[in-house]
């Protein structure tokens, strides 16, 4: 596929300020040095795509973005201003929202108590604010109908859905509720062809509402179809980010799995990676 | 390309009846209980069980452990046990006899105190587990025999050396709170309801049951406002996904250590209440008091149809687990059988309730 599509892209300038920069973010577990200094930052209407191998790091550095963990060192800032977050609860509340790559759902709870889970929508004040289900379940039938989903029934359990319909309430909840960025991370990859292209145009719909758009994803295709600008981690560290048309779509895939390797295989492959 | 917004009805969902619907609320089985023993008791126990005096006779026991379940059973949905909810009714029932008869306190002041106390306790509990990380059901073993341990020494020190508390009813007598939590409500009615000859009387005119004893009361309040919390408020959206998975709860936004300290603090609040409430109503506290209480609570939770995995059950299943468990216990003593058949049946009733929770469990999840 050629580096053109369909989208228009974001043609966000270069000097644009940031919504979240992260600084020489590094992450430790136990002697496991997961993060080695990534740097990184979005800005408003644009789509970032995180691209790696296996173990590079990728769902780490996202999850110290979204507060799921603390970095061992390095900065946040967000608008402009040095922030940590406690809990991902606020980098939600401060308009951060993430697809993590295990989905964080539940499975013996219904598609709209998953949907809304940690921000219910209430109706009524003081003793009498309640769970506005009503409500709560017809947002979510809209929102799966956007991302080309009719769901059965919003009382279902989540349990019952396939992975890929799994994944895409995962999807629909996180862009209804990222109203500043929105990460994402490998959220195609249980998808078939005609929801991953509805995914693929809603990363092009938020972004013209001037959401920043973290993509991570192993597909260069994906990535090449939707992204502005390219960041390449391998082990911990970032091994340059590119701007789209500044990088073929082979580069991008030897960069991603570390140069030789690839090269190798594809001889015997016939060039079908 | 343009976000597919049609609306069509799925071709390939057959309706669903009525009864795959009901199969899938976690209290049916607990409902089915009820109908089961009620039939039982009918065919075998004698017709004084189902008077209203013989009502009220098995169901004071089923409220005062029923008041345990449904909180066993929101802190288990919420993903955790409290096996100290047993000695903490002790230890409850130490601090309140303490604070009524030893320091005078008017139960205005009393009750609150106690909550307080134990409302800490279960504070703690929580604290260690979510520190720890270890199983619930480990620490809160420890917190059975500490409380239990702490409620002996306690008594013995504040009464010179006796293991039972006296004269908590002369302390708390007159006091304005007291009908509240001892006693029974709507005397009045029941006098009413008598000279009217719609119920039973003694001799000399007084209704044989003269009122709704509190705990019941309390009992069918609590189940009710606890299936509200559960169903209709964010905070039982939360207490179904902490104990569902705690980490995607957490992740998705979800205070997990704000739910899960609440639940311990709840359970023990319970704990509290029941103290109370028998305490009062006994005259006296001593170290035995809600002895084994914990595991009951945790089989009410459980034939309820609570899940021991967390994220799934029901309040009002718990308050009909409760009531099964109060026929069972008191009905057998209106029946030709053997007193000691009870925990045979009960165990067997657990069995049972594990077994069909687990089938329930697989039809929700989609028999994966
Ligand atoms: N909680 C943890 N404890 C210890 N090591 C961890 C932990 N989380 C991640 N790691 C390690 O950090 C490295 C990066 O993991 P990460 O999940 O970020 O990779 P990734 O780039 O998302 O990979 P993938 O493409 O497979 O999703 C891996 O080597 C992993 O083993
Ligand atoms: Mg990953």
């Amino acid at each position: 596929m050629s580096a053109d599509s369909k989208f228009h892209h974001g043609d966000v300038p270069a000097d644009a300020k940031p919504i979240i920069h992260m600084e020489e973010i590094k992450k430790n577990f136990g002697n496991v040095i997961a993060l080695n200094g990534v740097t990184f930052d979005v800005t408003p209407g644009e789509c970032h795509c995180l691209l790696g191998d296996n173990g590079a790091g990728k769902s780490t550095f996202i999850k110290t973005m979204s507060g799921v963990h603390k970095p061992s060192s390095g900065q946040i800032f967000f608008e402009g201003t040095p922030m940590s977050f406690d809990s991902p609860r606020e980098a939600m509340e401060a308009g951060i929202a993430t697809v993590f790559q295990d989905l964080a759902m539940i499975p013996l709870m219904s598609v709209t108590r998953n949907f809304f889970m940690g921000r219910e929508p209430t109706k009524g004040r003081g003793i009498a604010r309640r769970f506005d289900l009503d409500r709560a379940n017809e947002i979510t039938m809209e929102e799966m109908r956007k991302m080309g989903i009719n769901l059965r029934a919003p009382d279902q359990a989540v349990g019952t859905l396939s992975g890929g319909e799994r994944q895409t309430v995962a999807i629909a909840r996180a862009v209804y509720f990222g109203a500043k960025v929105l990460i994402l991370d490998e959220p195609t990859s249980a998808l078939g062809v005609r929801q991953t292209s509805n995914v693929l145009s809603t990363i092009d719909r938020v972004r013209k509402q001037g959401v920043g758009v973290v993509f991570i994803s192993h597909n260069v295709r994906h990535a090449l179809a939707v992204g502005d600008r390219f960041t390449v981690l391998n082990r911990g560290q970032t091994l340059g980010t590119a701007r789209r048309g500044e990088i073929e779509a082979s580069e991008l895939q030897d960069l991603m799995a570390g140069g030789q390797e690839l090269a190798q295989l594809e001889g015997s492959l016939g060039g079908t990676v | 390309m343009a976000a597919d917004t049609q609306v069509q009805q799925d071709e390939r969902v057959r309706a669903e009846s009525f009864a795959t619907k009901l199969m899938k609320k976690p209290e049916l089985g607990a409902i089915g209980g009820v109908i089961l023993v009620t039939l039982f008791f009918l065919f075998t126990a004698d017709s004084a069980m189902f008077t209203l005096s013989g009502i009220m006779n098995f169901m004071t026991p089923a409220a005062q452990l029923g008041i345990l379940g449904i909180a066993a059973a929101m802190l288990m949905i919420g993903g955790e046990f409290d096996l100290s909810i047993g000695s903490m009714v002790a230890f409850a029932g130490m601090v309140f006899g303490v604070f009524t008869v030893n320091l005078g306190l008017p139960l205005v002041v009393a009750i609150p105190l106690t909550m307080a106390f134990a409302a800490g306790i279960g504070a703690v509990n929580g604290s260690i587990v979510l520190k720890t990380g270890l199983p619930s059901f480990i620490v809160t073993l420890a917190g059975l025999f500490i409380l239990r341990g702490a409620s002996l020494v306690g008594l013995k020190i504040f009464t010179g050396g006796s293991t039972q508390l006296r004269g908590v009813r002369d302390a708390v007598e007159g006091d304005w709170l007291a009908p509240i939590f001892s006693g029974e409500a709507f005397g009045g009615l029941f006098t009413w309801l008598a000279s009217m000859g719609l119920v039973e009387t003694f001799k000399n005119g007084t209704p044989k049951v003269p009122g709704i004893p509190v705990e019941i009361l309390w009992f069918i309040a609590i189940a009710l406002v606890a299936t509200y919390i559960l169903l209709r408020t964010p905070a039982g959206n939360w207490i179904f996904a902490t104990g569902g998975d705690s980490n995607a709860a957490k992740n998705s936004g979800v205070p997990v250590r704000k739910v899960k300290i609440s639940l311990f603090m709840l359970t023990a609040c319970a704990a509290a209440l029941v103290a109370i409430i028998t305490v009062i109503d006994a005259g006296s506290t001593d170290a035995r008091r809600g002895f084994m209480k914990e595991f009951e609570a945790i089989i009410t939770a459980v034939i309820g149809g609570c899940l021991l995995t967390g994220g799934y059950g029901s309040a009002i299943g718990a308050f009909f687990g409760a009531i099964i468990f109060g026929m069972v216990t008191i009905g057998l003593t209106y029946t030709d059988f053997d007193q000691d058949w009870f925990q045979i049946f009960l165990g067997g009733m657990l069995l049972l309730a594990v077994v069909f929770n687990n089938v329930i469990r697989k039809r929700v999840t989609g028999e994966r």
